[in-house]
């Protein structure tokens, strides 16, 4: 992509053009982005759910822990909009706390997974020494069966973390870890194809001439380039992530009740669905709404990077 | 292609024996105790005994290899006779994987609950290539009018939203407020195939959870064959096609849709696995007694030699069903030639 901005430049350079302003790769990428309706909707939605997850919570007047066993179960009014579960707790302060989690355990999941697919596709596709054993390696963690096996690491490991690293944090690094450590492989497979097309680009040939070191090949040249796949996975990892917590803790495996999630509070709701069937449509409409909003915003990435969609 | 076939089905079997070691590997760590759900009446050596009768004392990698004779000889050699009704060798003394919470053989009760799977999953699965094809296929051909628009919204939604939370929005809607369908799926109920009735019940407790998998599949499945289609709409042979006069509908039903259904039928075998996964979930919202149910049971309880189990047999599937994937792809286009 580096060849192709660099020729872009040029051409915008020109004196014809003198009087257009400079375009970067960046600024294009943008133009393009916005024209993505879906996208710029999933934006908007995404930072609304973020801002009131982390701020809202200190101008909502419930606290999420306070217990009222005068007013349980209340259906949703004015005072609580949500209503209230079985230990009198507000909903929507539950709701709300719930969401930082849910999206804290999404970015950061996305975090690992991105890297160490990032590091493994590059690896793989520019060392040939690296390559087989690495590929062997994704197909082999391709073939695990994801679901059933987080679901036994969690039971086995929860009270060795939850004793070194208190109840929270624990089950926090757990579910986090073990979600990004399973979901690196397709972005080690976009990746390693990417970095096997760029090595044969002539950039990379006169940057070798020059007696570019490996290090700096890798970080400086081959890194850059690959950068449009692996943002565009990252994003729909996010997605993968919210989802795949709230699974973990919608069959009870997940985070502890104290700790409440989106999963989590769908988990504790489920068992009041003939009585309050209201309670579990807010967990479940964010976690679809943010689920949403991201795989929009992952569609209008890859449009807006995809230089042959980008207009010039 | 024949020695293709040959050497990644060959492959394969290297891969499900280095899954189950990891399996079983990660399974050791537990520290879950076969006399643990035993009386406390009955005294420690008699319980040191009972493990000792489990093998449970046996190094991790002998419970493995034993693990593996049981699973891989063992039990096939018991269905052969179960079916056939004969006998082979001495199949009283020849050991079989016990569950740790009912003492029953686990693949018994796998067989057991594998119909109930197998229904609501093959349904779902069947209905959500129904769905989605013709859906993708006009997408892609009527691009931009307001069938696609509505069609990529509706499956980007179903694509997002997690069947935990359609499940129970179903249940919400479907029983509680109107009382169309009954929030459960009832075990107890046998089908009686001579009776309506019997039939209508079965079908009644199973259109949710079938309803709601299929949803799910058709969405992700919609959205991939229509940017398939779109991909060779574009292509030079269809332009080809049209200018020697051939009719639309021979244009997209012998030409376009041959091509595009090679990635379609790959990807259909690639979530075949995923859809076990999704069977988990489905299982637990509806109370099904299927084989997810079982593994969220046994994970529950701490059954190991059941986890063990259920999880090697989700993996086999997965190796089974990405082989049958690559079989197909390389079938179904000439072009690749694997080395």
């Amino acid at each position: 992509m580096a060849t192709t901005q660099e020729r872009a430049g040029q051409t915008t350079e020109a004196p014809v053009f003198e009087d257009r302003k400079h375009r970067s790769l960046w600024s294009d990428v943008w133009r393009q982005f916005r024209r993505h309706k879906g996208a710029m909707v999933g934006v908007v939605m995404l930072t609304i759910i973020t801002l009131a997850c982390f701020v809202g919570p200190y101008f909502y007047p419930w606290q999420p822990e306070a217990q009222d066993l005068s007013i349980t179960n209340l259906s949703p009014s004015w005072e609580h909009p949500a209503g209230t579960d079985s230990l009198g707790r507000d909903v929507l302060a539950r709701v709300l706390v719930g969401g930082r989690i849910s999206l804290a355990v999404g970015l950061a999941a996305m975090t690992i997974g991105t890297v160490i697919g990032a590091a493994l596709g590059i690896l793989a596709g520019y060392f040939k020494l690296l390559d087989g054993p690495l590929m062997r390696l994704t197909d082999l963690f391709l073939a695990l069966p994801i679901l059933p096996l987080l679901l036994v690491i969690i039971m086995l490991f929860r009270d060795r973390l939850r004793g070194l690293f208190g109840p929270e944090m624990g089950i926090f690094i757990l579910v986090v870890s073990i979600i990004g450590v399973t979901s690196w492989m397709q972005t080690a497979r976009i990746v390693r194809g990417d970095v096997l097309s760029i090595k044969k680009k002539e950039f990379v040939l006169a940057a070798h001439s020059i007696g570019t070191k490996e290090r700096r090949m890798l970080m400086r040249h081959i890194f850059p380039n690959t950068l449009s796949p692996v943002m565009v996975s990252a994003a729909l990892g996010v997605a993968v992530a919210i989802i795949t917590e709230s699974a973990l803790s919608f069959l009870g495996l997940g985070f502890p009740s104290d700790f409440p999630t989106w999963g989590r509070l769908l988990f504790e709701s489920k068992d009041f669905l003939q009585f309050a069937p209201a309670r579990v449509i807010w967990p479940g409409v964010l976690i679809s709404l943010t689920v949403l909003s991201v795989n929009f915003i992952g569609d209008g990435l890859r449009d807006a990077l995809d230089p042959k969609l980008r207009s010039r | 292609m024949g020695r293709y076939i040959i050497r990644r089905t060959l492959v394969a079997i290297p891969t499900l024996i280095a899954i189950s070691f990891v399996i079983f590997l990660i399974l050791d760590l537990a520290p879950g105790d076969p006399t643990a759900q035993l009386p406390l009446t009955i005294p420690p050596d008699v319980r040191e005994r009972l493990r000792e009768s489990l093998g449970f004392n046996d190094p991790m990698l002998i419970r493995w290899l034993k693990w593996l004779q049981q699973m891989m000889i063992n039990e096939p050699l018991n269905m052969v006779e179960q079916i056939f009704g004969i006998t082979i060798g001495e199949s009283g003394s020849r050991t079989r994987i016990l569950s740790w919470a009912s003492r029953a053989p686990v693949v018994d009760t796998i067989i057991e609950r594998l119909p109930q799977t197998m229904w609501v999953l093959g349904l779902a699965f069947i209905f959500g290539i129904i769905i989605a094809i013709p859906v993708g296929v006009i997408s892609a051909y009527k691009q931009y009018s307001a069938f696609d628009n509505v069609g990529t919204f509706v499956s980007m939604v179903g694509y997002s939203v997690p069947t935990f939370f359609t499940g129970l929005l179903a249940i919400v809607i479907f029983s509680v407020l109107l009382g169309w369908f009954p929030s459960f799926y009832s075990t107890t109920h046998v089908v009686d195939w001579t009776s309506w009735g019997s039939i209508w019940i079965q079908i009644k407790q199973m259109i949710m959870p079938v309803a709601v998998l299929s949803l799910f599949n058709a969405a992700a499945l919609s959205r991939f064959t229509r940017s398939a289609v779109l991909d060779n709409l574009n292509e030079e042979y269809v332009r080809t096609a049209r200018s020697k006069g051939l009719g639309e509908n021979r244009v997209i039903f012998r030409h376009v849709m041959r091509n595009s259904m090679i990635p379609v039928v790959t990807l259909i075998a690639l979530q075949i696995p995923g859809i076990f996964a999704g069977a988990i979930i489905t299982e637990e919202i509806f109370r099904v007694n299927g084989l997810g149910q079982y593994l969220i049971r046994s994970i529950q309880g701490a059954d190991v030699p059941a986890v063990q189990t259920l999880t090697f047999i989700f993996a086999a599937l997965t190796v089974f069903f990405n082989l049958v994937a690559d079989i197909t792809y390389g079938i179904l286009d000439p072009r690749i030639r694997y080395d």
